[in-house]
């Protein structure tokens, strides 16, 4: 006879704010100020027109890849609208715009991805790859996971300062299979590590559909066996997302420790740039999530509660445009980094196998363009 | 024959692989239904099914390590790693389970399986999608390493590593999977493993490179050509255990030597093969044995072409050694 009973999952529903008639659930509703509600808007919109001029960029060639976050916009806004300037922030590939909502430049932005002499990065890394300290965000590298358990650790240390700072690690629901997520999972409870480990499960990694990914009946669940209590939220609800990581964040600042939030989203485009995802997956499943749009749902919000109409909405598209525009302009031009500088950051000072190579290097005549 | 590329010939030898042999199973992250991400894998789902060609989670230490268990059991595993660079979660399973598993059963037990792995840089994939580890698996005891060239050698190489009874890490140079294109015979054929191929004679310099490099190697003997120095281009084919026999026959004739591989200098499998002729054909050597490589900095994104040995930076190499 079995006699361990097994419990219920309890992730059956998601924690929603936004209902679809475009009211907003008065238990769970945040109460954002008009100027709040419209800079949130404002946030996902920017994001929104942004990765749509990325990937048309990278279609006529001015940049080598994208990976864009379309459909999960309102994850990062969400996220850096909750979090504290002081905080820290270890993205995967769809949250670098968290920085952007934290005030880091647009025109650095977009010159990370043209990888030339105006990127921070000195062109070394993909583009999707932002990183800036004066935002404390910290790109992920390209491997899937790593970056979670490093969330951890930095939340560690600012436990110890005493601080009430946070950080907050991102997975995709591909990445929660690597031991480095059950790492993260593992180290955050056993110290109660003032972190939010957040998981945008956009049902796909790359080919491979999240019911193929795992048998775990939710992401959420992955957390809660570790000890890190875990919600699963509407992932294309902003509200409710903002609503799980103030709350979450307010928890771990105040001595409560890690929380862990499974977002349910959709990833509406390809993976990335190099990626043909009619080869895999249905019109009508792309189709369906269309109709649960987390721009749509929060204009229908705004709408209703008179916030918006279609011609401000055209306005303010009109002025996104332009501002992006303008940043592309403006950073398109800078020349390609110099091939010397391959040869810094190596270490702090550069060690003589790297100058005897760096001066050979300047004795060979400068490779064909570069692409 | 047709003329087809690196991409269809490697597909070709697994097909071929799974039809002869039913133990011969292939799984990786999107291998699958979509076919992989360099579409290597198209159409063995649909042929072979997904017990034989599976969709892994995202996990390279979980392929490696159920798929050590499988081999253990019977099975003849080709698992892909999707780029190299992501080989690294897998690497203990590897080098501390995979490579060490015959010696520590006292022969009683293998793991014979074949890891497929797109290497190199020159697709704009700054640091993570560029790299050439070659030289952090041969210095694991254990393993056998291989990177082919062509379409011809691919199919041939990875057929001969499918029979082979102990691992191999198959490299797959990306910059040529469509690129370097050749008749290749329809039906199995082995290539040795352990044999190189002289892909050009040469009186005056020996050079020695594999992969995508081997092309840069070729333009660059070309273009010392019409300066009057005759380079021979080896291409190694098999990393490890290398042709020590073709090499050194060459350096005794030429008396000089480069050797160019995209991964960084230092420790790399350049200067292991330097050593080798140093210790056997010393006596022969007109001029310091030379590498050109990448260097020892991690593989950049927008200045790729700068960190690559390409044929500008070969052909001075070849020169100087000529006139030392
Ligand atoms: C260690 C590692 N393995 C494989 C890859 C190749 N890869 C890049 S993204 C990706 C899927 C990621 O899926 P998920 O975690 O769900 O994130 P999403 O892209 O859906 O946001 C894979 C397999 C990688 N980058 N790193
Ligand atoms: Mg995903």
């Amino acid at each position: 006879m079995l006699r361990v009973p097994i419990p219920e999952g309890p992730d059956a529903g998601l924690f929603r704010v936004l209902r679809d008639d475009g009211s907003a659930d008065p238990a769970n509703d945040p109460f954002l100020s008009p100027e709040q509600l419209g800079a949130m808007h404002r946030q996902m919109r920017r994001l929104r027109v942004l990765e749509a001029r990325m990937v048309v960029l990278q279609r006529q060639g001015r940049v080598g890849f994208y990976g864009s976050c379309t459909g999960q916009e309102a994850t990062p806004i969400a996220v850096g609208l909750a979090l504290s300037p002081d905080d820290w922030v270890f993205p995967a590939l769809r949250e670098s715009a968290i920085m952007l909502v934290r005030g880091f430049a647009l025109t650095s932005y977009i010159a990370q991805v043209f990888g030339n002499s105006r990127d921070l990065l000195k062109g070394r890394q993909m583009p999707s790859h932002m990183s800036g300290r004066s935002v404390n965000q910290v790109s992920w590298s390209s491997c899937i996971g790593p970056q979670i358990p490093q969330a951890v650790g930095c939340a560690m240390a600012m436990q110890r300062a005493g601080k009430r700072e946070i950080a907050v690690g991102f997975s995709g629901d591909g990445a929660t299979s690597q031991p480095d997520f059950h790492n993260a999972m593992t180290f955050a409870a056993r110290f109660a590590a003032p972190c939010l480990i957040i998981c945008q499960n956009n049902h796909w990694s790359i080919s491979v559909p999240t019911a193929k990914q795992t048998a775990s009946a939710t992401i959420a669940v992955k957390g809660r066996a570790y000890g890190v209590p875990s919600v699963r939220v509407d992932g294309n609800d902003v509200l409710a997302v903002y609503v799980a990581v103030r709350d979450a964040a307010a928890r771990a600042r105040d001595g409560g420790g890690p929380s862990f939030i499974e977002c349910v989203t959709y990833r509406m485009g390809a993976h990335s740039t190099s990626d043909d995802p009619t080869r895999y997956r249905s019109n009508e499943e792309v189709e369906s999530w269309a109709r649960k749009d987390p721009l749509d749902r929060l204009e229908r919000y705004l709408r209703r509660a008179g916030l918006l109409d279609d011609a401000a909405l055209a306005a303010l598209d009109d002025e996104l445009k332009a501002e992006v525009e303008r940043a592309i302009d403006e950073v398109e031009p800078a020349p390609p980094p110099s091939r010397e500088q391959l040869f810094e950051d190596v270490y702090a000072s550069p060690t003589w196998p790297l100058l005897e190579q760096r001066a050979a290097l300047s004795q060979v005549p400068k490779a064909e363009s570069p692409h | 024959m047709p003329q087809i590329n690196m991409v269809q010939a490697i597909n070709d030898a697994l097909r071929l692989a799974m039809q002869r042999d039913p133990r011969v199973l292939v799984m990786g992250e999107d291998v699958g239904k979509v076919g992989g991400v360099f579409r290597v894998t198209a159409g063995l789902h649909e042929e072979f099914g997904e017990a034989r060609v599976i969709d892994t989670p995202l996990s390279e230490g979980g392929i490696i390590g159920t798929a050590i268990g499988m081999a253990l059991y019977g099975l003849v595993p080709v698992p892909e790693i999707q780029f190299s660079d992501f080989i690294f979660p897998a690497y203990d399973q590897i080098v501390s389970e995979l490579a060490k598993m015959r010696w520590r059963s006292g022969g009683e037990y293998s793991a014979k399986m074949v890891i497929r792995t797109p290497v190199g840089g020159g697709i704009r994939g700054g640091l993570y999608h560029s790299q050439s580890p070659e030289a952090q698996f041969i210095h694991v005891a254990g393993l056998k390493v291989v990177c082919p060239s062509n379409p011809y050698d691919a199919k041939g190489l990875l057929l001969a590593s499918i029979a082979d009874p102990d691992p191999v890490l198959f490299f797959e140079p990306k910059r040529v999977y469509r690129a370097a294109k050749g008749e290749v015979p329809e039906g199995p054929y082995t290539v040795e493993l352990g044999k190189a191929a002289i892909a050009r004679e040469g009186a005056h310099v020996t050079v020695v490179a594999w992969g995508a490099m081997l092309y840069e190697a070729l333009e660059a003997a070309h273009q010392a050509s019409a300066r009057g120095v005759e380079a021979e281009v080896i291409d190694l084919r098999t990393l490890w255990p290398l042709d020590i026999d073709t090499v050194v026959a060459s350096v005794k004739k030429t008396g000089r030597v480069v050797v160019v591989h995209e991964a960084p200098r230092t420790c790399g499998l350049g200067g292991e093969i330097v050593s080798l002729i140093t210790e056997r054909a010393f006596t022969h050597l007109e001029a310091p044995p030379a590498r050109v490589t990448g260097f020892d900095t991690p593989f950049p994104y927008t200045t790729e072409l700068d960190y690559l040995p390409l044929a500008h930076r070969i052909l001075p190499a070849i020169v100087d050694a000529a006139r030392y």
